[in-house]
């Protein structure tokens, strides 16, 4: 394992008398994609404007690449932000924006130029050196700014919500780009977003936010399989949440934790009696939607009304609102959350 | 009805723009009057009486000196005025809702007390009247304008902007010469037009503060005390035709430019 790159220890950040980030600690490995995920007000972006040296903590120490930057402005930081909304200058071309980091450096004119047209050649846009901010469409700023970041060579790219202003289709299209840009450029990246399928589809290092705390963390595939916490649970994703009473209710199934849960993924989630699987007790269909490739099922059990079930169908499957189904699942795809 | 209505909006129209347009146009025609009266019936035209200002050194000299002081006291007030309006949009300053109401209090208190006010403050320091005394009056009334304009469009943008600016390594020097000052243009040259305005019309504080040396509008009164002649209007037309220019150049800066 190599030495994290950036260290964050037991940092927190009161604005007055609110915390917005409460004793978090963090280590980020060179060339990792880290992605920060959780709800508005986690202390996501928080962290993200720590990192960049936009807020000095109130305690706790950042270290990156061995150097304390705690409270090292920007400008002397190896990190370079690609804000929410881009924050071109408006006033300069596209040119001028992605070489003026450089241009702070102290960097002659023509080499600036070279390196900002390669810059611009690496993120996908060869041609748009002499336009101007206002001329081009909401995903090539996206670019520009994401070439502007990555001309100065930090160590540390932090993307703030980056993908929030595009559409959906655009969106997708540029999580595969962003992911093969780190792979091609090799800084570490650390994105911040409130969207988990954005943080599935990018993440090496997946960290679930809350309350300004650190819910869970550690690669998405085990987030999702396998997450730490309830509030991990329910935002990677949806599931069947069986708190300690409504599973001590349900026969077959092990004891909850007392201040934890039992959870089961939709994919996890089989809606007929088969050997193998635990039975759930029958349930009522309350809602069917449509989603393509597959249908989103919803039942409330009939012992436990407050127990909704939440289970994918196939797409051809024959089932509607008001049909009694009979839940259950393997063992194995039992999560037991313990808080 | 429909073709009523819109003659009763066009007369409307033409009595209101009459209205205010009637006394311009009555001083402009008579500018160029032939004879020596400023009154029907019209003789001209002639440029009699454009000469006679031009060669009047009292009036010509006065004319430098109100574009000599409406241009350096709008410069300091836009200065100033960009300077405060960015402090208090970038920094939480003790107090600040106060200290914006003290700076933009000049605006509500008429010219005639500013003056007045000035007039004693620098009698007490032994300051005599000057075009300098009455710049430093005309940077008292035009800064608050010039802080209320920049103010207000020292948005949340801006505030990205300079981040951005400072994340890729520019000091704060840079930072306000780089972006601020050029993405607030149309904001500081639209202040600085206006108070270029503002100040080249004023009389009060000019009258009250200047003594041999004096402004245009200042040396229009003391023509307009020996008696009303075409001359008086050919420089009342000058005097316009400077206004009109400087707001067409406000009204290109302000209202014609529209965010992208």
């Amino acid at each position: 394992m190599t030495a994290p790159l950036v260290e964050i220890r037991g940092v927190s950040q009161s604005f007055g008398h609110i915390e917005a980030i409460s004793n978090v600690s963090l280590s980020i490995a060179p060339g990792s994609y880290t992605v920060l995920l959780g709800p508005s007000g986690s202390g996501k972006t928080t962290l993200l404007s720590i990192l960049g040296g936009f807020l000095t903590p109130t305690s706790g120490r950042v270290t990156i690449g061995g150097v304390d930057c705690t409270s090292l402005p920007p400008a002397r930081r190896p990190t370079t932000t690609v804000f929410q909304d881009y924050a071109l200058f408006p006033h300069m071309s596209v040119g001028g924006n992605v070489g003026f980091g450089l241009r702070m450096r102290g960097v002659a004119r023509s080499e600036r130029g070279r390196l900002a047209r390669e810059a611009l050649a690496t993120v996908g846009l060869p041609d748009v050196f002499d336009r101007r901010p206002h001329q081009l469409s909401g995903g090539q700023r996206q670019r520009v700014a994401l070439a502007r970041a990555l001309v100065v060579e930090p160590a540390v790219l932090l993307l703030d919500e980056p993908l929030g202003a595009l559409d959906l289709k655009l969106r997708r299209q540029m999580q595969d780009e962003l992911k093969a840009l780190q792979k091609r450029v090799g800084a570490a990246f650390v994105h911040v977003t409130h969207d988990q399928e954005e943080a599935m589809a990018l993440a090496d290092q997946c960290v679930v936010m809350n309350h300004g705390r650190i819910e869970d963390e550690g690669p998405p595939d085990r987030v999702y399989a396998r997450p730490a916490s309830r509030f991990s649970a329910g935002f990677m994703g949806e599931s069947t949440l069986m708190p300690f009473d409504v599973a001590a209710a349900l026969p077959g199934l092990p004891p909850a934790p007392r201040d934890g849960a039992i959870a089961i993924r939709p994919e996890n989630l089989r809606l007929e009696r088969q050997p193998g699987l635990i039975a759930l007790g029958e349930a009522r269909v309350t809602t069917v939607v449509f989603q393509g490739s597959y249908k989103r099922v919803q039942a409330v059990s009939i012992v436990r009304p407050d127990l909704l079930f939440i289970a994918r169908a196939e797409a051809g499957a024959a089932i509607a609102p008001g049909d009694i189904c009979m839940p259950g699942c393997r063992p194995d795809d039992l999560i037991i959350l313990s808080r | 009805m429909g073709a009523a209505v819109r003659l009763a909006a066009s007369a409307y129209a033409v009595i209101i723009l009459g209205f205010i347009f009637l006394p311009v146009a009555t001083l402009v025609l008579f500018s160029l009057q032939a004879t020596s009266f400023p009154i029907p019936p019209f003789t001209g035209p002639s440029l009699r009486w454009y000469g006679a200002v031009l060669s009047d050194t009292r009036l010509t000299a006065a004319l430098a000196n109100s574009l000599l002081v409406a241009s350096l006291s709008s410069l300091v007030a836009v200065v100033l005025g960009f300077l405060s309006a960015w402090g208090f949009a970038r920094f939480v300053l003790p107090r600040a809702a106060l200290m914006r109401g003290l700076i933009t209090l000049p605006l509500t208190v008429s010219y005639l007390m500013i003056g007045m006010g000035l007039l004693i403050l620098f009698n007490t320091i032994g300051m005599p009247k000057s075009l300098l005394a009455a710049g430093l009056g005309h940077v008292v009334i035009n800064l608050p304008l010039c802080f209320a304009i920049i103010y207000s469009q020292l948005g949340d943008h801006q505030i990205t902007l300079e981040r951005a600016a400072r994340d890729l390594g520019a000091s704060e020097a840079r930072v306000l010469a780089l972006i601020t000052v050029p993405v607030m243009a149309p904001a500081i040259f639209a202040s600085f037009f206006l108070s270029m305005t503002f100040s080249w019309d004023e009389f009060v504080i000019s009258f009250l503060l200047t003594r041999f040396e004096t402004t245009l509008p200042v040396e229009i009164w003391n023509l307009l005390r020996s008696g009303l002649t075409p001359k008086t209007n050919a420089i009342g037309s000058l005097v316009f035709a400077v206004s009109v220019v400087l707001a067409f150049a406000l009204e290109l800066l302000l209202i014609r430019r529209k965010p992208a």
